[in-house]
């Protein structure tokens, strides 16, 4: 049963990253109807800024995840600005390959400044062992889980309370009539942009302390990971992306623990596809009829 | 006009093909090339560099003292970034374009597997420093390694292991990149020994090369109640998994292979304690040993690893091979290697007929302090309970 419990706890440590990366997936589909397939390129910066926050400055974490953080938005802000806005009266496909392109060149951006080595991230949190009612926690899986779990609160909070969440879900909801109602548009996706990319940089700065490398290329996976997590939850719904996350990471690792390490990714996408065919919106979309 | 620009084309090509042509012959001129491929780029970038570097060394060192006969040895290189299909066309460009009289690598098995077929059907003398898999040299006249088999590390890892002046562990895990030749090849050699000398494998997981979470192995494996955890793959994936299991609470040993070699530099506190097998220590008073290491430093600033270290050994074999024939010719060069006496840097070996060394020790190596120590030395033989069944 203590082993259960500990998968249990793996599970949620690697699904709470998941979760964080998918919401900026799905705010940025709600609100563009764009798959920003830069996303997990943006989740690798926020990593390499904690490395070079906590490396050459030696700040305390705290100081590191909020630096990362911080540049990390304005990058997704530039992101958007630069190759997304122009594009926002062309066709979706337009706006959907230059984001898989955007996606490559921050990848090889990333491998000319950073080298293609991976490098290893210093422990940035204080290390510890808990044992809870005899299962061992580590410091590191305490402050994933905790600061994830704080972080899609405060979302929560912001999107359903604040002017500028209600902006947010009225230009999601519907662009024009959002203009009418002296919404700015263009500033709401910038804030999409900027929240979502700091949830991605979290989301890099406990994927590379959990998995300990960084590498240019260290985005894709768990990118792509985040991706169906949001497409399972409902893409465009910010509860159905933390559902998906946790539900994923979860699948990921009771599979790996009990079936098969080998087949453990096959399944979890089996299990996507299964959703689909029986719940096309996922989990928790909601189905919205194209008026013609 | 369009016609005259197609024969001036036409032209150039033919003289260009011309000078290609004759260049095949110049390795007969007044230099001797041997050739030397394997990863200078990417994800095993590091084992190619030290071995080149190791390659290097000796090539300059026999130049230094006159050469071979007299001639000067030129070494030429390509990159194969780890991939096989680059390996197969680097390996193309050494025969072809550059007429090698021989080569030194590749560094990778995989490497050294592609280019295998070709390589026995040109009859071209290969010495590897570092591939490791059985198959490299079998049905392969013209192949000789100068590193041992990966079986032979997983015997000497699992006698280590189980032996009362060792770490006398009788409940032994292991975690193991599944297929990946390396690891699995290492994995199995170290259950045979291991439990033909009385011990037990109470728990063995994998994972894919692609995985970066290895907390549900890991979660296992610890109430599996090891004392020896097996950890078979490369540093930069051995080390994020010891520094998970560090952080988990697990306090059962790590054994490695050869692979760990340099884990001290990232990985140090992760590894702390740990142990692994590997072809040479640098801190092992031998003089052959440390006229290699002051020669090194003197030359790259660095202490060698053991990649260096068997890339130094194949290139010198390979040159005393030459030496020995008098005789750049392929076939030569091979008889010579066969019966070729090797006293080097990683230990004092001959060839056996599959071209594997014969008669060398491995060396255990423990993380100590964020510096590798020198423990003893292992024989990677079978168990006599292996031979008898």
């Amino acid at each position: 049963m203590n082993i259960f419990l500990q998968q249990v706890i793996n599970g949620l440590n690697a699904g709470s990253i998941y979760a964080l990366v998918a919401i900026g997936y799905t705010m940025v589909y709600g609100i563009l109807k764009l798959i920003n397939f830069a996303h997990g390129e943006i989740m690798m910066f926020g990593a390499y800024f904690a490395y070079i926050a906590a490396v050459f400055f030696g700040w305390p974490f705290y100081v590191v995840i909020l630096f990362s953080g911080c540049v990390t938005a304005f990058l997704g802000f530039l992101v958007e600005f630069i190759a997304y806005r122009p594009l926002r009266n062309a066709p979706r496909l337009s706006m959907l390959i230059t984001a898989i392109g955007m996606s490559m060149f921050l990848q090889n951006l990333a491998r000319l400044i950073f080298g293609a080595d991976p490098i290893v991230m210093p422990k940035i949190f204080p290390s510890a062992i808990f044992n809870i009612g005899g299962i061992d926690v580590s410091s590191v899986t305490l402050i994933t889980i905790g600061l994830s779990v704080a972080m899609m609160i405060l979302l929560q909070l912001f999107i359903k309370n604040t002017k500028q969440g209600r902006a947010m879900r009225a230009v999601s909801e519907n662009q024009d009539a959002a203009v009418l109602m002296g919404i700015d548009v263009n500033k709401t996706i910038s804030l999409t942009f900027i929240i979502g990319s700091a949830l991605g940089a979290l989301g890099g700065i406990l994927y590379s302390t959990a998995y300990i490398t960084i590498s240019p290329t260290m985005g894709t996976m768990p990118g792509l990971k985040a991706f169906i997590a949001a497409v399972l939850g409902g893409i465009g719904s910010i509860p159905g992306a933390m559902l998906g996350g946790f539900i994923i990471g979860m699948f990921e690792t009771l599979i790996k623990a009990y079936i098969s390490t080998t087949w453990a990714d096959a399944i979890v996408f089996a299990l996507l596809i299964i959703v689909l065919v029986v719940k096309p919106t996922g989990i928790l979309g909601k189905n919205v009829k194209e008026k013609v | 006009m369009k016609k005259r620009i197609t024969s001036i084309l036409i032209s150039a090509i033919l003289i260009a093909s011309l000078f290609t042509f004759t260049g095949c012959g110049s390795s007969s001129g007044d230099t001797i090339k041997i050739g030397t491929l394997g990863p200078y780029s990417g994800d095993t970038a590091m084992y190619g560099e030290a071995a080149k570097n190791g390659i290097q060394l000796a090539v300059d060192q026999v130049n230094n003292d006159g050469g071979i006969n007299g001639k000067q040895v030129e070494l030429v290189s390509y990159d194969t970034k780890g991939d096989t299909t680059e390996a197969v066309s680097a390996y193309k460009r050494l025969v072809n374009e550059d007429s090698v009289v021989g080569i030194v690598g590749p560094v990778l098995s995989g490497e050294a597997l592609a280019i295998k077929d070709a390589a026995t059907e040109d009859n071209i003398p290969m010495v590897t420093p570092t591939a490791t898999a059985a198959e490299v040299t079998l049905d392969a006249p013209n192949s000789f390694r100068v590193c041992f088999l990966d079986e032979y590390q997983g015997n000497a890892a699992a006698k280590y292991a189980k032996s009362a002046e060792g770490l006398n562990a009788t409940n032994a895990a292991m975690i193991v990149s599944k297929g990946n030749a390396y690891s699995e090849g290492l994995a199995e050699a170290f259950k045979t020994t291991f439990e033909s000398l009385g011990g037990t494998i109470v728990d063995t997981e994998n994972y894919a090369s692609t995985d970066t979470d290895y907390s549900a192995q890991l979660t296992k494996i610890k109430s599996s109640g090891a004392e020896v955890i097996y950890v078979p793959d490369y540093y930069n994936t051995a080390g994020p998994i010891l520094q998970k299991a560090k952080e988990m609470g697990i306090t059962a040993k790590f054994i490695g292979g050869d692979g760990w070699d340099s884990i001290q530099k990232d990985y140090a506190e992760a590894a702390e304690g740990d142990y692994f097998t590997n072809h040479y220590a640098a801190d092992n008073q031998d003089e052959v040993v440390q006229s290699f290491l002051s020669a090194y430093k003197d030359a790259y600033n660095e202490t060698p690893n053991s990649f260096a270290a068997l890339g130094y050994d194949a290139a010198m074999t390979m040159m005393d091979a030459i030496k020995n024939g008098s005789s750049t010719e392929k076939q030569d060069i091979i008889d010579q290697l066969a019966k070729i006496e090797v006293n080097g840097v990683t230990g004092s070996f001959t060839f056996d007929e599959n071209g594997d060394p014969k008669g060398k020790e491995i060396s255990i190596i423990q993380v100590s302090n964020g510096e590798l120590k020198y423990v003893t030395s292992e024989n990677g033989d079978k168990t006599d309970n292996e031979v008898i069944q």
